[in-house]
This record gives structure tokens, C-alpha cells and sequence, in this order.
């Protein structure tokens, strides 16, 4: 007896006018799965990552995330933050909306967590690119989330904030399910429960 | 209720924290509106009535509207962080609410300053006037908001937001122009209001399927 | 084409024959106005195309409101369709009003007829409609956000029509007035027949238009397949 499916996908295809994005896909994520999606740029991947948090309808088949909203974390291509805020207010803005019990202490911990605690009261417009991926990552994690979707985090990350997600993830690996699309698959062979490597149509 | 009160509140609170920080929209407001009524001046012919300086009141405030609606979701944007207030489990309509009152407290922050000016250069402005500038600026916001959040998703936004505003403007232009010279203004201030209801519930039920797929 | 819906054909011949008919009742039977004369005749066919628009205009909303509510792929097609015609034969009314503005009274156009106001108001925003759809790139939410600007146009008719009456209480008083014509049954009945004629014909380019646009996206669909 297998775990709960949190995510069923079947003939999932994304169209932008007649432009298929990718061919059909189908394929399942566990409660406490992790899907780890390759492949190359322009096939697709943040596409069915934005489609999986809800940002991106599919055109054909079916979609089942059986989460709400609220319980989902996603960091994509962009932050998602607002530049003229500093990261205590972002995060404090974030976490009235999505909600998160004990905020303060929770944002405290996050940014301490993610080394940004002394940069704490600053403009996110005068931060670093990986300062920046750091509190995406803050942003995302705040309310706990059942699952978290991640799009090429390491991409935007320096060493030490590469490592901090690294542990990050090895430590929810077993209590959330975990989707990330990244080029380097290597980093997450050990947590994987499964790949999907997308193609171009 | 109070869920979604305070979540409106918390992000009308960004925006005026934003527009503090940044101090961008709202001086250019200011100055647009002053520009436009010294323009209005030159633009009038010596024998014009004061009737005519109150329709070219209306027109400075539309497109003073018009300058702080196009930057509404200029920060949203920037940073994809309209997606991340999508993916919120709020209410979406609490996006447009707040966005709404934001931009209605730059709007009367440039009246603030527009009304006095034009008492001054032009024409008295009575209790019945002002109060058509009150209700005529709630509908401004409330549709504005809306309306610029669709030209935010296309390409072309900055010519785009007045076209599809200018004509959902007209009747509260009308509205305005009629509380201020009429001497019946009642019917006119009703009409706004009943402008504002019938547009701020359109806008309000219909902005969950402008930002979401 | 299923058995009961009429075939396009058959309907196609129906507006050409009904039209046919009217433009007889029209010129033959309906008596000339006492007051405007043989020019009062383009009301036959001003005021029919225009109240064709409005249903058009509806039609367009109320496809835009079933897509909103059930997802229905077919209706950001049908409501498109049905903005667009209402746009064509919007144009019409106000050529239409404009001919008849000049039989009547000598110029090409009079604030005082509101519902011409009311028809160039109407104009500037469909034209925004095509504009903003236009404008964004094809897919889910270009078709949501175009329901939405369909819906508020409709919304906008009724306000827009009371602002312009109250926009002419204080702007320089009506010079132009007309009088509803007064219809003998014959008028009546040619009235009824070019109204159920452009009705009718208002349908057929509506199927005409909605089947071009799915062979059309069939078409690109097809192409997509079969691209290696």
C-alpha cells in the first residue's frame, strides 16, 4: 500500500497559441516524494512547474494537486519580492497572507537559517543574487509547506547558499514532497524518488 | 471577514509603504496636475465661461488618474511578486481592494493639492462639486485597478491603459462635470454612486479571472 | 450539422429572401413620412441594426460569462464572434444615423441623438476590446481577461446611456429633435420584417464567422501534429 498521491498528472500538455510546449505528460508524486525534472532549456520545465502551483492552466489532460493554495511553496525565475522592502518586511507581508502562526519567530529563524539575519532591515534591491535566491527560499518555506516546487534554485545561488538549500532539503525530504527542476541533477540523486526528463514537441 | 480585512489592509499598507520609499507616482501626480491646469489656461479662450474651466477640471484629474494607474502594478511586476499574492491562499479580490485604496489615497493626495490650485486660477468649487470629486474618484480606482492590471498582462500596456479606461471614464466625467454645474447636482452624485456600486462589484468579483489562468 | 438545427444553407437563403422582402415592404408598401419624407425610410433599417448590435453585444457577454463559469473551450470563439459583429454592425448604426442625420437635419452628426452618442461611446470601447486581445499573447488568459472586458461592456451600455441623457441636460440644449415616428400598420410591418431580416442575417454571419475561425484553429492545430 502505496502513500497518498499528492500529485496526478495524465496527458498533461501546455499550449501557448498552436505551440505545444512539451509532449503529453503523466506521472505521479507522493506525499513524501521527490520529483527531480530535467532537461534541456525551452522544454518545458517552468511551464509545468508553474502549472503544478497553479500560476499556468493545462490545455489538455488532467491535473490533480490535492493540496490547497496555502500549503504549497514556489520559488520560480523570479523572487517574488518586492525590491523597495526590506527582507523583514517581504517576509512579514508574506506570512499575514499565507497566514504563518508565530510569525515573527518564524521569519527570525528563517533568515537566521539562511544566513540573512544581519541583513535583515536592508532594501531586497541592495541585496546580492544569491542574497536574493536566500530569501526566495525564506519566502517559500515561511508557512511550511506540504509542497515545495523549487525552479533550478542552485542557478541564482553562490556556494554557501547552495549548501544551506542542499541541507535544507535533506532535512524536508521526508516530511514534504518535493518538486525541483534544476540542470544539475547530480546534487539531488540522493533524495530523488523520481525523475522525469522533459522534451521538447 | 477580519481574514480578509487584514489581509487588504496589510497590502494597502505595502503600497503606501512602497510609494513612500520610492517617491516616484505621486510627485509626478502632483506636478502633472499643476502643468495640466497652467495648460488649461493658455488653452482657453478669454471668453470661455466657467462652465468650461469645470469640464477641464475633470479632464486633469482623468489623466492624473491615468499617470498613477499606470504605475500601479509596475512593482508587482517587477519582481514576479504578483504571482507570489496569487499564490497566496488570500482571497484574490483582497489584491484589487487593496490596490484600489492605494491608488484612491493618491488620487485624493493629488486632488489635495489640484482643487485648491484650480479654486485659485479658475472657479469656486462648491460642497455638491466636491463630493462628485470624492465618488467619481472612488470609480476611477476601483475600475482603474482592474483595468490596469489587464494592460499590465499585454504588450503595449502604457498606450493600451488609456484606451480601455477612457471610455469606462465617461460617465463619471459626466457625473463630475454635472455635480459641479448643475443646478440640480443630486441626480448627478447619485449617479456616481450608483456608478461606483455597479463597477466596484464588477470589479471586484471579476479580478480573481484577470490575474489567474 | 445535426438534424434539427437548420443548416446554414437553408438559413442563408432565408436572410437573402427575407431581406428581399423587407426592401419590397420598405420602398412599396410603408408609406412616406408625413414629415421627414422619403429619408425617414433609413429608419427601417438604422434602428434594427442597431438594436441587432446590442444583441450582439449580449451574445458576446453572456458566451463570455459561460466561459468564465465552466472553462467551455468553445466560448472565447463564440464570444469573440459575437463582439465582433456587434462592433460591425455597431459601425452600421452609426453610418446608418449619420445618413439619416444628414437627410434630416443637413450635418453628419448631432450630439443631441443620444443613442448615436451612446453607439460612439460603445465604439471606442470594442475597439479597445480588439486592441487589448491583441495585445496579449493567445491562450487562458488572454480569453479571461477578454470575458471580463466583454462583461464590463455590457455593464457599460445601460450607465453610459443614462450619462449621456444627463450629459445633455447641461450641455448646450438639444437643437435636433425627432419625433418616434408615428407607424401606421404598414410601417409596423415593414419595421418587423427588416428586424426579423437583419436578425436573421446578423445569425448566418455569425455562423459563417464562428465556423471560419475553428477551421482556422483546426487548421493550426493540424499543422502542429503534424510538424515533426
Amino acid at each position: 500500500m502505496g502513500e497518498a498521491l499528492l500529485i496526478r498528472a495524465a496527458g498533461l500538455e501546455k499550449r501557448f497559441g498552436s505551440r505545444s510546449v512539451f509532449r503529453p505528460l503523466s506521472f505521479d508524486v507522493s506525499a513524501r516524494g521527490a520529483l527531480v525534472v530535467t532537461g534541456p532549456n525551452g522544454s518545458g520545465k517552468t511551464t509545468l512547474l508553474r502549472m503544478l502551483v497553479g500560476l499556468a492552466a493545462p490545455t489538455r489532460g488532467t491535473l490533480d494537486v490535492a493540496l490547497d493554495r496555502g500549503r504549497i511553496g514556489y520559488v520560480g525565475h523570479e523572487p517574488i519580492l518586492y525590491r523597495e522592502l526590506t527582507a523583514l518586511e517581504n517576509l512579514d507581508l508574506f506570512g499575514r497572507l499565507y497566514r504563518v502562526p508565530e510569525r515573527r519567530e518564524r521569519i527570525g529563524m528563517l533568515l537566521e537559517r539562511f544566513g540573512l539575519w544581519e541583513a535583515r532591515a536592508e532594501r531586497v534591491g541592495t541585496y546580492s543574487r544569491g542574497m536574493t535566491q536566500r530569501l526566495a527560499l525564506c519566502r517559500a518555506l515561511l508557512h511550511e509547506p506540504d509542497l515545495l516546487v523549487l525552479d533550478e534554485p542552485h542557478s541564482a545561488l553562490d556556494d554557501d547558499g547552495a549548501t544551506l538549500l542542499d541541507a535544507e532539503l535533506v532535512s524536508l525530504a521526508g516530511s514534504s514532497a518535493l518538486v525541483v527542476a534544476t540542470h544539475e541533477p547530480a546534487r539531488l540523486e540522493a533524495l530523488a524518488t523520481q525523475r522525469l526528463v522533459l522534451e521538447r514537441a | 471577514m477580519t481574514a480578509y480585512l487584514a489581509d487588504v489592509a496589510a497590502l494597502a499598507r505595502k503600497d503606501l509603504k512602497l510609494e513612500l520609499r520610492a517617491r516616484d507616482t505621486l510627485p509626478a501626480m502632483l506636478l502633472f496636475v499643476l502643468s495640466t491646469l497652467v495648460v488649461f489656461h493658455f488653452a482657453l479662450p478669454a471668453d470661455a465661461g466657467e462652465d468650461a474651466a469645470y469640464g477641464l477640471l475633470w479632464v486633469a484629474l482623468v489623466f492624473t488618474a491615468l499617470l498613477g494607474l499606470a504605475r500601479a502594478w509596475v512593482a508587482e511586476r517587477e519582481a514576479g511578486a504578483l504571482d507570489g499574492l496569487v499564490l497566496a491562499p488570500s482571497d484574490r479580490s483582497a489584491i484589487w481592494l487593496g490596490k484600489s485604496l492605494a491608488t484612491l489615497a493618491f488620487l485624493v493626495a493629488a486632488e489635495l493639492v489640484a482643487l485648491p490650485a484650480f479654486v485659485v486660477f479658475f472657479a469656486p468649487l462648491d460642497a455638491s462639486a466636491l463630493v462628485g470629486v470624492v465618488l467619481a474618484s472612488i470609480g476611477i480606482c476601483a475600475v482603474g485597478s482592474l483595468v490596469s492590471a489587464m494592460a499590465a498582462a499585454a504588450r503595449g500596456r502604457e498606450v493600451l491603459l488609456p484606451l480601455l479606461f477612457l471610455p469606462l471614464a465617461i460617465p463619471l466625467v459626466v457625473g463630475g462635470v454635472g455635480a459641479s454645474i448643475s443646478p440640480d447636482p443630486g441626480t448627478y452624485l447619485v449617479f456616481l454612486g450608483l456608478y461606483d456600486a455597479v463597477f466596484a462589484i464588477l470589479s471586484w468579483a471579476a479580478f480573481e479571472y484577470v490575474v489567474t489562468e | 450539422m445535426s438534424i434539427t438545427k437548420p443548416s446554414l444553407t437553408v438559413l442563408a437563403w432565408g436572410a437573402a429572401a427575407l431581406t428581399t422582402l423587407a426592401a419590397v415592404m420598405i420602398f412599396a408598401l410603408a408609406p412616406e413620412d408625413a414629415d421627414q419624407g422619403f429619408s425617414q425610410k433609413i429608419f427601417y433599417v438604422h434602428v434594427p441594426i442597431a438594436l441587432t448590435a446590442y444583441a450582439c453585444f449580449g451574445l458576446g457577454a453572456w458566451k463570455a460569462y459561460r466561459l468564465l463559469a465552466t472553462r467551455g473551450e468553445r466560448y472565447d470563439l463564440e464570444s469573440y464572434t459575437g463582439v465582433h459583429l456587434g462592433t460591425i454592425f455597431g459601425v452600421l448604426t452609426l453610418v446608418t444615423g449619420a445618413i439619416w442625420a444628414k437627410a434630416s437635419w443637413g450635418v453628419w452628426w448631432t450630439w443631441s441623438s443620444n443613442q448615436l452618442v451612446l453607439f460612439l461611446v460603445l465604439f471606442l470601447f470594442y475597439c479597445a476590446y480588439f486592441m487589448l486581445r491583441f495585445s496579449v499573447e493567445p491562450g487562458a488568459r488572454r480569453e479571461r481577461i477578454s470575458a471580463v472586458y466583454a462583461l464590463f461592456g455590457v455593464a457599460l451600455i445601460p450607465v453610459s446611456f443614462f450619462a449621456i441623457r444627463l450629459a445633455n441636460d447641461f450641455i448646450h440644449p438639444t437643437v435636433f429633435t425627432r419625433e418616434g415616428p408615428q407607424m401606421t400598420g404598414e410601417m409596423f410591418a415593414a419595421f418587423c420584417v427588416s428586424w426579423a431580416s437583419i436578425t436573421l442575417l446578423a445569425y448566418v454571419m455569425y455562423r459563417v464567422e464562428l465556423a471560419g475561425k475553428r477551421i482556422d484553429a483546426n487548421l493550426r492545430d493540424l499543422r502542429e501534429a503534424l510538424q515533426p
